[in-house]
């Protein structure tokens, strides 16, 4: 038995179901993948990726397997370099699983421990196993919803690897990537946005292309910021409910001090803040799922979109290169049959990209709608009821004490 | 407890303090205030009156109180802190926020400082009182003195006293356990101000950037609802702006109104303790006259004897004295204290009720910019 950073031999296990889905899929019978498992170790996350499928491809009708973060980024990035998917928006890698934050915390606890009473500590421990809970669920949230999108896509799904990744049931032996070959990486990227540049500059023939290409460069910007600033809203949001947290344990210890009227006083407004504050940690928390989450897929789904049209600006290039070429092979008489080749080759490999991307975009604009009408009528109902329950509270604790005087 | 609730009732002595000005430029710049009164007390001449006082002017009024009444055992409520810093920012002119919102704390905590001197029923007998409130200016920079007196004596108090009395060591444990949970309390308090402004700031920052993402989303309904949502936020921006000054004025200044009360409740403490060490010494002071009789009598020197009698005699006068003091004094302290935490509960009561209001009523305005939006988002296709 694996222990994790709570010192305890259980480790962090979530039950798993459905979990917040960004984009509305629908999903059918022939494939359905979810995560149905989750265990948090010292080091690593173990997903449990359960498969239902009357695919005659697979050797049962349900099974499961278990993977690793890294497992599903070599899917992904298997995904990205096979040229058969160039015309496809590749669904977004999940993140890493990131609790160092969690971690730190828990340390600075750990030796802020001998400074404050046995309640507070207690109390402030179960306020960060919340938050690793909540981190916990985020990021096998994030893991499914990668997989159902592959599993929702008519081309991917059939995809060999997908396959392996969700049946083989030992180890993909898929080892983080190396030093050098991340290096390469790097190098691999700074060219590719340098060409970027370079292909986003060159005017579309195509005005569906083109109007895509201006609207993804802005979208993709904005749906940045939107999604930092965010991030700083929900953080300031968690320090406020923190210190109501601080503000009820001081005031419980000044009401214990004593029977007298004023102590009873201390003693309801301590309770008061104590359920209040639980309220605000709670609407900090939605906000960060219903719109800090949607806002951060919808930054790494732009991306994705923006590489489609990278890759189709590159096939185009590509293109226009080889009938320049094969004009230079006709002028010459030179080499024209393979000059005329390699252009058939390029110009239908443009075409195939150009006619499954615009596909794609549009797709990705329905789906988009979808999941921004789904999360924000959820965040309203979600603001609404907390609200309405802290309003609740409020009002019966104002009356209570207003009664007693 | 009867008789506090028909002097409340009784109580016609409104004090408010208003219109904060700048009088004069640069270095030698103060703020004026208006101190008005309204009130059916005979011993007022009129009903309603004004005056304009400065900041120096109340803590003129503090010491002379201080001087007078302490060391009766009274506890004489602290004025607000002087503060260099808040005040330069208001002399060099410095129009922004922080030397608003500096200036009118101020002028809410002179206004609770006045109210609690009125409300004090022996205190509004002291002339000096009476001269703040109603009379031409007290001559104030001169006098002033650098800290707090009462505070000061605190920390050269390390008078052993042999209590007789343990409702007065109780009381002080108490008062020493509460101050310290107080400025626990105002910590923390603080910590939610900046972390609430912060919330409004970082929210209108957000608002922005839905407002930016809304109007290049091109789902026309979408595009709407985003932009519904921006201002949805930056409504937020402006209650939770709403709510951090409710959190700073309602509550964070209680807790340090009491925190400097508590000081001069334990002054009141500190006095009592000197008196007692004051008719201690009294008391060795006979004892040694006592002796030196006893020496000169055995010594045989008659002439002295007339002196060492008078002596004993005066010392014994004393003795009885400062016995009396003591016991007065301490029967000040005690009923001083009480009434101190009849008052201590009531405001504190009416303050936080106020402040549980004002959170209140923000829960009641986000509900209805979340209901006015829930329809928008919906409308999204």
């Amino acid at each position: 038995n694996t222990g994790n950073e709570w010192g305890t031999e259980e480790p962090l296990k979530e039950e798993v179901t459905g979990l917040a889905v960004n984009v509305d899929l629908q999903t059918d019978a022939t494939l359905q993948v979810d995560i149905s498992d989750a265990l948090s170790e010292r080091d690593k996350v173990k997903f449990t990726v359960h498969t239902k499928s009357t695919l005659p491809n697979f050797k049962q009708n349900e099974f499961s397997v278990v993977r690793q973060h890294e497992e599903f980024i070599w899917l992904h990035d298997s995904f990205v370099e096979n040229e058969e998917y160039a015309g496809y928006i590749i669904p977004p890698a999940p993140p890493r699983p990131d609790f160092d934050a969690s971690r730190e915390k828990l340390q600075k606890l750990g030796e802020g421990e001998g400074s404050m009473t046995k309640e507070e500590f207690t109390k402030m421990k179960q306020e960060l196993e919340a938050e690793y809970l909540a981190i916990f669920k985020k990021t096998v949230a994030m893991h499914e919803v990668f997989l159902c999108r592959v599993a929702a896509h008519p081309v991917l799904r059939k995809d060999m690897n997908f396959h392996v990744f969700l049946e083989y049931n030992q180890d993909l032996s898929v080892r983080g990537k190396n030093k050098r070959e991340k290096m390469e990486d790097f190098f691999k990227n700074v060219v590719k946005s340098a060409d970027g540049v370079l292909v986003a500059g060159v005017k579309d023939v195509d005005d569906f292309f083109e109007h895509e290409k201006t609207f993804l460069l802005e979208y993709h910007n904005r749906v940045k910021d939107a999604s930092s600033k965010s991030d700083r809203m929900i953080r300031s949001h968690k320090s406020a409910a923190d210190d109501i947290n601080r503000i009820a344990s001081t005031l419980y210890t000044l009401g214990t001090q004593d029977s007298t009227d004023v102590c009873k006083f201390f003693l309801k407004v301590s309770e008061l803040f104590e359920k209040t504050r639980k309220i605000e940690a709670r609407v900090a928390a939605d906000e960060d799922l219903k719109l800090a989450d949607l806002l951060k897929y919808y930054l790494r789904e732009s991306q994705a979109a923006k590489d489609l049209l990278y890759r189709r600006g590159r096939a185009l290039v590509d293109y226009e290169n080889a009938n320049k070429a094969l004009d230079k092979a006709r002028a010459k008489n030179k080499d024209v049959l393979q000059a005329e080749t390699s252009q058939q080759v390029c110009c239908q490999k443009f075409e195939k990209i150009s006619e499954s991307a615009k596909q794609e975009l549009i797709d990705f604009k329905t789906r988009r709608v979808a999941a921004f009408r789904k999360n924000l009528v959820e965040l309203a109902e979600l603001e609404l009821k907390h609200a309405k329950g802290n309003l609740q509270l409020l009002q019966s604790c104002v009356g209570v004490l207003k009664g007693d005087t | 407890m009867q008789l506090d609730e028909e002097i409340e009732d009784k109580f016609e002595l409104n004090i408010s303090i208003t219109n904060p000005e700048k009088v004069g430029d640069g270095m030698n710049a103060y703020m004026a205030y208006k101190v008005s009164t309204q009130t059916t007390l005979p011993m007022f001449r009129s009903k309603t009156f004004t005056v304009r006082r400065r900041f120096s002017d109340f803590l003129g009024l503090y010491e002379k109180l201080s001087d007078k009444h302490t060391l009766n055992g009274y506890i004489v409520p602290p004025p607000p802190e002087k503060s260099i810093m808040g005040m330069t920012k208001v002399k060099v002119g410095k129009e922004d926020n922080s030397s608003a919102e500096f200036v009118e704390r101020r002028r809410a905590a002179l206004e609770r400082y006045l109210q609690r001197v009125v409300f004090h029923p022996s205190l509004l007998q002291d002339p000096d009182v009476r001269e703040c409130v109603c009379v031409c200016a007290l001559s104030g920079a001169g006098f002033l003195k650098m800290i707090n007196r009462a505070t000061d004596s605190l920390s050269k108090m390390t008078i052993k006293m042999n209590e007789s009395d343990v409702w007065f060591e109780e009381k002080l444990q108490e008062v020493e356990a509460e101050d310290q949970q107080l400025r626990k309390l105002h910590i923390m308090v603080d910590s939610l101000v900046g972390h609430r402004k912060e919330l409004s700031v970082n929210t209108g920052g957000f608002a922005k950037s839905v407002a930016m993402l809304g109007s290049s989303e091109d789902n026309t309904a979408l595009s709407r609802a985003l932009s519904q949502l921006a201002e949805v936020e930056d409504k937020m921006e402006q209650l939770h702006q709403e709510q951090a000054a409710s959190d700073s004025f309602c509550f964070a200044e209680l807790l340090a109104d009491y925190i400097r009360l508590l000081g001069s409740v334990r002054a009141s403490f500190d006095q009592r303790m000197k008196t007692w060490q004051r008719w201690q010494d009294a008391q060795n002071m006979l004892q040694k006259k006592r002796e030196t009789e006893a020496k000169l009598l055995w010594a045989n020197k008659p002439d002295k004897l007339q002196q060492a009698k008078d002596d004993i005699t005066e010392w014994e006068a004393k003795v009885t004295q400062y016995e009396r003091d003591f016991d007065r004094v301490s029967a000040t302290v005690r009923k001083e204290v009480l009434r101190f935490e009849k008052e201590k509960a009531r405001d504190f009561k009416k303050q936080i009720i106020k402040y549980l209001e004002s959170l209140l009523q923000s829960q009641q305005q986000l509900i209805k910019y979340w209901e006015a939006f829930l329809p928008e988002a919906k409308a999204i296709a």
